[in-house]
């Protein structure tokens, strides 16, 4: 029976009852990261588990992200099904030796003997004036490289589903959430349970131009079609969640629906997940589109503490309906 | 069978004498042959020889059982074979057939073999320490036998990631066996142009974790030595580091001009051959004759020819198998 009745949580707490859901679920699920037991996690996500599980099952490890992500990953191929938290996506360079070189590749370099079942979860993104070395959007960088599968998660729903079904791939998932959508209210149904990690979504169903969007993109694309609604223009917003592998299905679905499509990221432009949707739209859907595909990407700066510049260094939902407006006066 | 006392109050019988010395020669000859094999471009890629060092894997391996696992660097012909991974499968993997122990994807840096527990065949420098530290434990949570043995050359002990995972094994206490194959150059930087301490037994301390020097041209040495290591891990559960004094007869890899050492030091370390050494301990010890050595040597020679034979008779994957063991399961 499933219970369709909702609740508004914020965005951490459905991080939370997803992680805790599993760690129940499952007894090979163990958290490790920095500041995940004593602490509470740097984001308050995981507060309280070290009461509830036990120093077994989440693991406080010091500052060495090479060494633990690289644990995390042995103790995937020993068995286990290790949840590894890298307390920011900024550190995470620090074992990208690890992800890429070990984790991505041992399946393929072994002949298919090895898989590497380990979920890497990273708190990720802009918005909070931490400056450049805490504000990065990694997601391309990872989504670039194969036997990664990687996620993006811009809504509650996901936040609360994705976790569950990535612990079930046998083959390494990178997650990417939120920082500045953790205190964020939302509803979700009661029923929410594991998600598919497979597929893009439409969050809201439009036929006049397609937003395509992931992350903290996903938001401010449905605010922006809230407000574009009252000027008649009725948008799609698809949320791309999955970012490697790709879902080319459902883009050049939302293409051939619409026929205008613009694209938002916070990442910088230049080589990233939008430049690859481009490309992929001219493949195969150039002749679906009537007008050139636009793009809102971050700014290519080191991103600055000062607010008002951090705002200006990404898209905002005003620069959305910007660029909406101005796309629909083509006809 | 009688022992007898060869030297050191090392103690031996012929037919352990003997079984070292064939796998010894197993691996030198089987070396000696992929060298031959690389001229005439049989063998592509980086080729690693390990002649001079196969007192190490050797007499390491002695120490071992088929519940513990094993991780290993480019330079792993040596360990595989002394795993007992199949001589075949790993000529025809350097060969680049799908018969190989790695299906033709990894070559003689990648050699995987899961069912001997042989996980590589690692080929960043340092990169394989942290994966046995979380192999370790994995074993530790799921109260499982085995223990993790993790060669390395000294030049991993310049990486961080050497740091870090002495520091995670002794703060995890988990049964990893650091095994450091001391051949005193980093590709064609010596270990004095690289290391502050030069001793680099003495970083254990640091860490607390057990550590211990052998002269690792000696199998008989390097068999004792590792029996008390392995004896200290299953016994309490934490880490030891041992390390093997041994030398590289030959060059780097198959492009090196060796201008960094002198013929006279490559002359003077041949001079302690583990192959002689065992043989001629044995035979002045009346364990065995020549006629016992040459046996070996025919027996060898039939078993790497058949290896040969084997992977010319092997196979290339076919083109649509490409991007096979990308994901376990193709997107």
């Amino acid at each position: 029976m499933t219970n369709k009745k909702t609740v508004t949580i914020t965005y951490r707490e459905a991080l939370k009852q997803g992680l805790r859901e599993v760690l129940i679920n499952n007894k090979k699920v163990f958290l490790m990261g920095e500041d995940v037991g004593r602490y509470g996690g740097a984001f308050a996500v995981s507060k309280g588990f070290l009461q509830e599980f036990g120093e077994d099952r989440i693991m406080d490890v010091p500052l060495s992200e090479s060494g633990f992500v690289g644990a995390g990953i042995g103790a995937a191929l020993g068995g286990m099904r290790p949840i590894v938290e890298v307390m920011t996506v900024n550190f995470s360079l620090l074992a990208l030796d690890q992800i890429i070189n070990n984790a991505s590749t041992l399946l393929h370099m072994s002949g298919g003997q090895i898989n590497v079942p380990v979920v890497i979860r990273m708190n990720s993104g802009i918005g909070n004036q931490l400056a450049a070395q805490h504000s990065h959007s990694w997601e391309p960088f990872y989504a670039h490289v194969p036997g990664l599968r990687v996620v993006s998660v811009g809504t509650h729903e996901d936040a609360r589903g994705m976790l569950a079904t990535a612990l079930q791939s046998p083959d390494p998932v990178i997650i990417f959430e939120y920082t500045s959508l953790l205190n964020m209210e939302s509803e979700i149904t009661l029923d929410t349970g594991p998600l598919d990690i497979d597929k893009a979504k439409v969050r809201k169903e439009g036929k006049d131009i397609s937003i395509i969007t992931y992350g903290p993109g996903v938001y401010k694309a449905l605010a922006a079609a809230e407000e574009l609604a009252s000027s008649g223009i009725d948008v799609e917003v698809l949320d791309l969640r999955v970012l490697n592998p790709i879902d080319n299905k459902m883009i050049m679905e939302s293409v051939a629906k619409t026929h205008r499509v613009l694209i938002v990221e916070e990442a910088w432009r230049s080589v990233s997940v939008s430049s690859e949707i481009v490309a992929r739209i001219m493949e195969d859907a150039f002749f679906e589109l009537d007008i050139p595909v636009r793009r809102l990407c971050g700014i290519e700066v080191p991103i600055p503490y000062a607010k008002h510049l951090e705002d200006a260094s990404i898209p905002q939902k005003e620069d959305i309906v910007e660029s909406v407006l101005n796309m629909m006066q083509h006809d | 069978m009688e022992e007898k006392e060869i030297h050191a109050g090392l103690i031996i019988d012929k037919k352990k004498g003997l079984e070292l010395l064939h796998k010894m020669i197993l691996i030198r000859r089987f070396e000696e042959k992929s060298a031959e094999l690389y001229t005439k471009e049989k063998i592509r890629g980086f080729l690693h020889l390990y002649i001079g060092e196969e007192a190490v894997a050797v007499g390491v391996m002695e120490s071992l059982t088929e519940v513990d696992n094993i991780l290993s660097t480019y330079r792993e012909h040596g360990h595989a074979l002394a795993r007992g991974v199949d001589s075949g499968s790993i000529m025809a993997e350097m060969y680049g057939k799908v018969e190989g122990c790695s299906m033709g994807r990894g070559g003689s840096m990648h050699l995987f073999d899961v069912k001997k527990r042989f996980y590589g065949g690692n080929a960043i420098v340092g990169g394989h320490l942290p994966l046995a530290v979380g192999m370790g434990l994995a074993s530790k949570k799921q109260n499982q036998p085995g223990l993790t043995c993790c060669f390395f050359g000294e030049g991993a002990i310049a990486e961080g990631e050497f740091h870090e995972s002495m520091n995670l094994a002794a703060l995890w206490e988990v049964p990893v066996l650091f095994l450091c194959e001391n051949n005193w150059y980093g590709m064609g930087t010596a270990l004095r142009f690289s290391h502050s301490v030069q001793e680099v037994e003495k970083k254990g301390a640091a860490y607390g974790v057990e550590s211990a020097a052998v002269n690792g041209m000696d199998v008989l040495e390097v068999r004792k030595a590792a029996k008390t290591a392995v004896e200290y891990i299953r016994r309490t559960g934490k880490p030891y580091f041992l390390v093997c004094n041994t030398y590289r007869f030959r060059a780097h890899s198959m492009f090196d001009a060796e201008l960094y050492r002198t013929k006279s030091e490559v002359e003077s370390w041949k001079e302690r051959d583990p192959i002689p050494t065992l043989a001629n301990a044995l035979v002045k010890n009346g364990q065995i004759a020549q006629a016992d050595i040459d046996k070996i040597e025919q027996r060898v020679k039939a078993e790497v020819q058949k290896a040969v034979d084997f992977a010319e008779d092997g196979t290339f994957e076919p083109l649509e198998g490409l991007t096979k063991f990308v994901y376990t399961t193709q997107p």
